[in-house]
């Protein structure tokens, strides 16, 4: 292939990459923006997403795309009930002190990485995609569910938008980011915003993983990238900003997408951790943000 | 901390801490094969712990980067003497020169952020450093690691032989560098730079408005806890033979901050003691588990897991700092 068509596959990719970021990426910001805690155990929540939705697959018989239906729509809920469970089990009890919260979320991890070894085992298991059908280019095929994935996450992260932007929940989700104190006079009931807020976030992540594992086996050692990865994207876009995070994602994943086509992945990993961790650095705001009030 | 310490319990620490050393030299005549290993183990693992209490304990930094420093103890003295033949006591320098100055560095440009960030910060820079050595395959083999052969494990001089596979001086040096470090903390804690440390903790702004230097402070702070963990990670290659990418993983800078949390941060012997109980305990727990459940595929982060949440949610003092709080006020 032409250098041409292969940086086009490499940039597509690369989308598929950055819409699947994004939406997880979505979920740390949120949860970060509005509860003022880093969750460490959001790549556990991806994992528990793509692990459930291959249990659920199973569970249908027939047409592929019923049991990915099943999977898309039971598998968020799911991992949302284990997150709610956590936050007021948890971290509701410690306060959401920052430290704390980040050394009991790690506990998280390792638990769920545990139950996941435990019921679902050490092996990879492949979900059948929705459907078959490639999209004929020019220079090559392309996998249409591929597609199919970039645009579902722009509808679900238009969706987000919307009821952060246009709903009463979402209204009372900024006010209580804004000024905790103040949401609380005036009659929100902050504590369950946050175990709703909480949730929300891991079923984004879980979503994202649903749409994954067709194009990326379950595994249950999988949370570990996407989490160093949607931590670098909701830094370089700007805690708790959605633009953002979504801007971030796409110069994320993209430049990944590219990067290790032509460079060995893990000298490409290593420098964009490094650049990452440079800008938290010097532009603690991030590069879209603007500094913290 | 505890004020004024008066003269009755400035020999009560020393007396403490005297015993806990002479309790573990005498522990080698009649503890049985196996556990007279793991104690050591243990001894150079609590090294590491006490470490990272410097920085998380006593000058409130929580890092979630310590494993870079130790794999920098790890592999800056074993790969000299891997590939190049180095003699292994300027090869033990190497390493804790290899990781002191990593920490400097890394020191210098993480504080400039706080809090979260710093954390996060730590962890990126940890994690490049772990990439970097999957990355350097050729040299470090990765994840199947290196075993140093019994050969580059022994030190003459002159009349002076010690030979590192053999149990009892493996024993002895662990115990020595264990003994060296309890007393380097102890120092740190009882010192005046040890309680502006703990100013900077407390609240550094007044800290700064009094006039010290917080910065400096915090930049001390991380170098000597990182030369800490490097010595143990040095000790490490030398005393145990092997040297892998796993140590330079996340897990290696969780367990430190576990063991610390469990034994009681800012505290001299709590590092020591968390250590020794979550061995103990994850070893057993897993043992009885793994009989009741034998198809679970337990191993032991679960353990690790359920041990972190339950300590912040129960014991969020630890160990040590549990005890100084209810009965002893003058512990270190």
């Amino acid at each position: 292939m032409a250098f041409g068509p292969h940086l086009l596959l490499a940039t597509l990719e690369g989308l598929v990459m950055a819409a699947v970021l994004a939406l997880m990426a979505l979920g740390l910001s949120l949860v970060f923006g509005v509860m003022r805690v880093v969750n460490v155990a959001h790549g556990e929540f991806f994992m528990l997403g793509a692990v459930l939705a291959w249990y659920f697959s199973t569970l249908a018989t027939g047409h592929p795309a019923i049991g990915f239906l099943l999977a898309l729509v039971l598998s968020p809920l799911v991992v949302g009930a284990i997150a709610f469970a956590a936050e007021r089990l948890v971290l509701r009890r410690i306060h959401y002190n920052p430290e704390a919260t980040i050394v009991a979320t790690i506990g998280l991890l390792y638990v769920l990485q545990q139950a996941a070894l435990t019921f679902y085992g050490p092996d990879a298991n492949p979900v059948v995609p929705p459907f078959n059908y490639r999209v004929l280019l020019p220079w090559f095929g392309y996998s249409g569910y591929k597609l199919a994935v970039i645009g579902a996450s722009i509808l679900l992260i238009t969706l987000t938008w919307l009821v952060l932007t246009r709903t009463r929940i979402g209204l009372v989700m900024r006010a209580t980011q804004y000024d905790r104190e103040t949401a609380q006079a005036f009659g929100i009931p902050v504590d369950r915003v946050y175990a709703g807020v909480f949730a929300l976030g891991a079923m984004l992540a879980a979503v994202a993983a649903v749409l994954i594992v067709p194009i990326q086996q379950a595994h249950y050692l999988m949370g570990t990238d996407p989490l160093l990865l949607s931590f670098i994207v909701v830094i370089i876009g700007g805690l708790g900003s959605l633009r953002g995070t979504v801007v971030a994602a796409l110069l994320i994943g993209v430049s990944d997408g590219v990067i290790s086509v032509f460079f060995s992945p893990t000298l490409a990993k290593m420098l964009a951790t490094l650049l990452v961790a440079m800008v938290l650095v010097f532009r603690p705001q991030g590069l879209f943000g603007t500094a913290a009030r | 901390m505890s004020g004024h310490l008066t003269a009755r319990d400035d020999a009560r620490v020393w007396g403490l801490h005297f015993g806990l050393i002479a309790l573990l030299f005498a522990a080698q005549y009649v503890l049985p094969d196996y556990h007279n290993g793991v104690i050591a183990r243990v001894m150079v693992l609590a090294l590491f712990a006490m470490g990272y209490n410097v920085l998380f304990g006593y000058t409130g930094l929580l890092s979630l980067g310590h494993s870079m420093f130790f794999a920098a103890g790890l592999y800056g003295a074993g790969l000299p003497i891997y590939h190049f033949g180095v003699h292994p006591l300027p090869a033990f320098a190497i390493g804790i020169g290899c990781g002191t100055a990593l920490a400097l560095l890394v020191g210098a440009l993480a504080l400039r952020t706080t809090g979260v960030a710093f954390m996060i910060v730590t962890l990126m820079f940890a994690q490049v450093a772990y990439l970097m050595s999957l990355w350097l395959g050729e040299w470090t083999r990765g994840d199947e690691g290196l075993t140093l052969s019994r050969a580059e494990r022994i030190i003459e001089i002159g009349p002076m032989f010690l030979d590192m596979t053999n149990r009892d001086t493996r024993y002895i040096i662990a115990w020595a560098l264990f003994a060296l470090g309890l007393g380097i903390t102890l120092l740190i804690a009882r010192s005046r730079f040890g309680r502006v440390l703990v100013a900077i903790r407390e609240n550094e702004e007044r800290a700064r408005m009094l006039g010290f230097d917080t910065f400096a402070n915090k930049l001390a702070s991380v170098a000597i806890s990182g030369a800490i963990s490097a010595t143990a990670g040095a000790a490490y290659v030398l005393l145990f033979g092997y040297m892998g990418s796993t140590f330079a993983s996340i897990q290696y800078s969780i367990l430190p901050l576990l063991w610390v949390l469990l034994g009681g941060a800012a505290t001299t012997l709590g590092p020591f003691f968390g250590t020794l109980l979550m061995f103990y305990l994850a070893e057993m727990s897993n043992d009885a588990l793994n009989a009741w459940f034998p198809d679970a595929r337990l191993n032991q982060i679960g353990i690790v897991g359920v041990a972190l949440i339950l300590l912040v949610l129960f014991f969020p003092k630890g160990l040590f700092g549990s005890i100084r709080e209810r009965w002893l006020k003058w512990l270190p």
